[in-house]
């Protein structure tokens, strides 16, 4: 490591400094992340690949070639999700159906920030085409929670969330359909936010469902998030869901929240929240109004329909959108067939996960003939109810907090065999999917040894206002915890904190 | 799953509130999945828990809702009609398991 650069505190915005300052040297900084990747990575496992000898050499030609035409990120190192395509950059999606996808084009939110010269450290782990809450149903193993080894980082983008906290990489781009990027945020101690739908192109973002999926920052501060996503946001003409915001995403400064309100859902408190995030739920909701804003509780009266009209819309999109997986144009394709129709069955069959078979199955189900209506139909008029919830709250107050996860980090293995159990974890995340808000998760404290995140959440295109009020809590909750590589396997009493015990 | 399945144009009898193994079988069949041994048995039984979850809908009276298909009040988004430059031959062809005179190489049709 290079001396005095702790990569499990730096942030990007003061990395940003030293390098304009011209304190470090931007081959010095990729090589202290690299170093800390080759420290860690074996029990972390943050990368489905990391790219070393490209990030040193990019790292070293900024150095010397650069000079006054650096970009606005320009070497700062960056992960990015395995289900962005990255030219020539193996994608895989964290499953063996892409495991050899060598991309021909690059996602525009990845060209956006390669065109500010950040420097890629690699793609990072996620569950199988983003499909789960623990990143344990990537083909390439799963990823461990640097805060205790033996738990999850969440998921789907676990590897995106782990490498933040683990020091593995300054920030992150990750994707979320129903809490990918925020629960996994939360369960790391670190910044995560879904922008709007439509605020940033969807272009080169392999679909999961299309009317969900946003791409959004994994980063240690809010400032970070900030500075990430404005580089990212903005109109992509290959994306026709893609939308200009109103104004360019202000970097905050705001330390009070005077004259704002806060609602707090009834309907999420109430949602099998385990003690010790409740308890530091209610701390932080004691700082908001210590920093001169109000809280009042509202209802989103049909919060408990989102999470079943979830389960239909979003598997619905998938199996449309993973029919292209056919082992025709690229990807695996089985070797254990005569003919056209047993090569799709064999190649869909071998190459897709448990999980993604099973998303792939109800999707089908929901949308095949007699059923439509039923399903799909139903769960879009739900999604107008949940909508409708949002705007009504909205009118009374100007962002409504939650906790972000019901838990924290819970044991590998404990729910991989219950999906109803593991869909659970996102029943705070995922209404906004369905009406298409932003919203953002920030670490609020422990409960016991692991990190508790709590979301905020905005009107449209509001992103302004959400990082500026992060921004002011980030500051009164002060976390300064880092991560300790320890594992509770190893200790009596098994993972998965549930006692109440809080520091921060 | 009751009154879903009522108003599913009775492909299902009213009574079979489980998804059953035909059921998982031929929908496997729609979506080009082939299912291991063993395997049509464990989806039966874990689809039949997550419809039962999803089942919770029919509480609610939608019969006055739209659907919402899209969340942002956007109207036809259009380009010029112009051709652009796109993957080349080589490139669209470079990530296929199999070619063949230019072309993607498959199976045979019917064995």
């Amino acid at each position: 490591m290079t001396a005095g650069l702790d990569p499990l505190r730096l942030t990007a915005r003061e990395a940003r400094r030293l390098l304009t300052d011209g304190e470090i040297a931007a081959s010095e900084l990729t090589k202290t992340y690299l170093d800390q990747i080759a420290r860690v990575e074996g029990k972390v496992h943050a990368f489905i690949s990391v790219t070393a000898d490209n990030a040193a050499k990019y790292a070293t030609e900024i150095d010397q070639e650069m000079g006054a035409t650096r970009g606005a990120l320009a070497g700062l190192p960056t992960a990015i999700k395995d289900n962005m395509v990255t030219e020539s950059v193996t994608t895989t999606c964290g499953s063996k159906m892409l495991g050899n996808y060598q991309p021909v084009y690059t996602a525009t939110a990845v060209r956006r920030i390669w065109g500010d010269h950040i420097v890629m450290l690699g793609k990072s782990n996620m569950d199988e085409f983003a499909m789960g809450s623990s990143t344990e149903t990537s083909a390439f193993g799963p990823t461990h929670n640097p805060w205790d080894l033996g738990t999850v980082p969440g998921g789907s983008s676990g590897g995106s969330a782990a490498a933040v906290a683990a020091g593995e990489a300054l920030w992150a781009l990750g994707s979320d359909t129903g809490g990918s990027i925020r629960q996994p945020a939360a369960l790391c101690g670190v910044v995560g936010m879904k922008p709007t739908y439509g605020a940033v192109s969807r272009y080169g973002l392999i679909a999961f469902a299309s009317s969900l999926d946003q791409i959004g920052p994994l980063t240690r501060t809010v400032y970070d998030c900030a500075l990430l996503l404005r580089r990212i946001v903005g109109r992509d003409p290959v994306d026709s869901t893609s939308v200009a915001l109103p104004g360019e995403i202000e970097l905050p400064t705001a330390e009070r929240l005077d004259g704002l309100r806060f609602g707090i859902p009834a309907e999420y408190v109430a949602a099998g929240i385990e003690p010790g995030v409740l308890a530091r739920f209610e701390a932080t909701v004691a700082l908001i109004e210590e920093l001169g804003a109000t809280c009042v509780e509202i209802s989103l009266p049909h919060t408990e329909y989102a999470l079943p009209a979830y389960y239909i819309i979003a598997p619905a999109e998938a199996s449309a959108n993973l029919a292209r997986f056919d082992g025709v144009r690229y990807g695996y394709r089985s070797p254990h067939a005569t003919d056209l129709t047993e090569m799709y069955e064999a190649t869909r069959g071998e190459g897709f996960g448990p999980e993604v078979k099973r998303r792939i199955m109800i999707g089908t189900h929901a949308l095949s003939s007699g059923y439509y209506d039923a399903y799909y139909g139903e769960a879009q008029r739900v999604r107008t109810l949940v909508r409708r919830d949002f705007d009504t709250a909205f009118a009374q107050v100007d962002l409504i907090v939650s906790p972000t996860s019901p838990t924290v980090a819970f044991g590998l293995g404990t729910r991989l065999a219950d999906p109803l159990a593991m869909y659970q974890s996102d029943i705070c995340t995922i209404p906004v999917n369905l009406a298409g808000l932003p919203a953002i998760s920030i670490p609020c404290g422990l409960a016991g040894h692991l990190p508790v995140g709590f979301q905020l959440m905005g009107p449209a295109f509001s992103e302004s206002r959400l990082l500026s009020a992060a921004h002011a809590l980030e500051g009164a909750i002060g976390f300064s915890a880092v991560p300790t590589f320890t594992d509770s396997r190893a200790a009596a009493g098994g993972p998965g904190g549930t006692t109440a015990e809080e520091r921060s | 799953m009751v009154r879903l399945q009522a108003r599913a144009s009775g492909v299902c009898e009213e009574d079979s509130r489980m998804i059953d193994q035909n059921d998982v079988r031929h929908v496997a069949r729609l979506a080009r999945l082939r299912l291991e041994p063993g395997e049509a048995e464990r989806m039966t039984a874990e689809l039949a828990k997550i419809l039962e979850h999803i089942d919770k809908l029919s509480e609610l009276d939608l019969s006055t809702v739209e659907p919402t298909a899209h969340v942002l009040a956007m109207t036809d988004v259009v380009r010029p009609d112009k051709p652009r430059p796109s993957l080349s031959r080589d490139e669209a062809l470079r990530n296929a398991p199999s070619v063949s005179d230019d072309c993607f190489r498959v199976p045979r049709m019917q064995s």
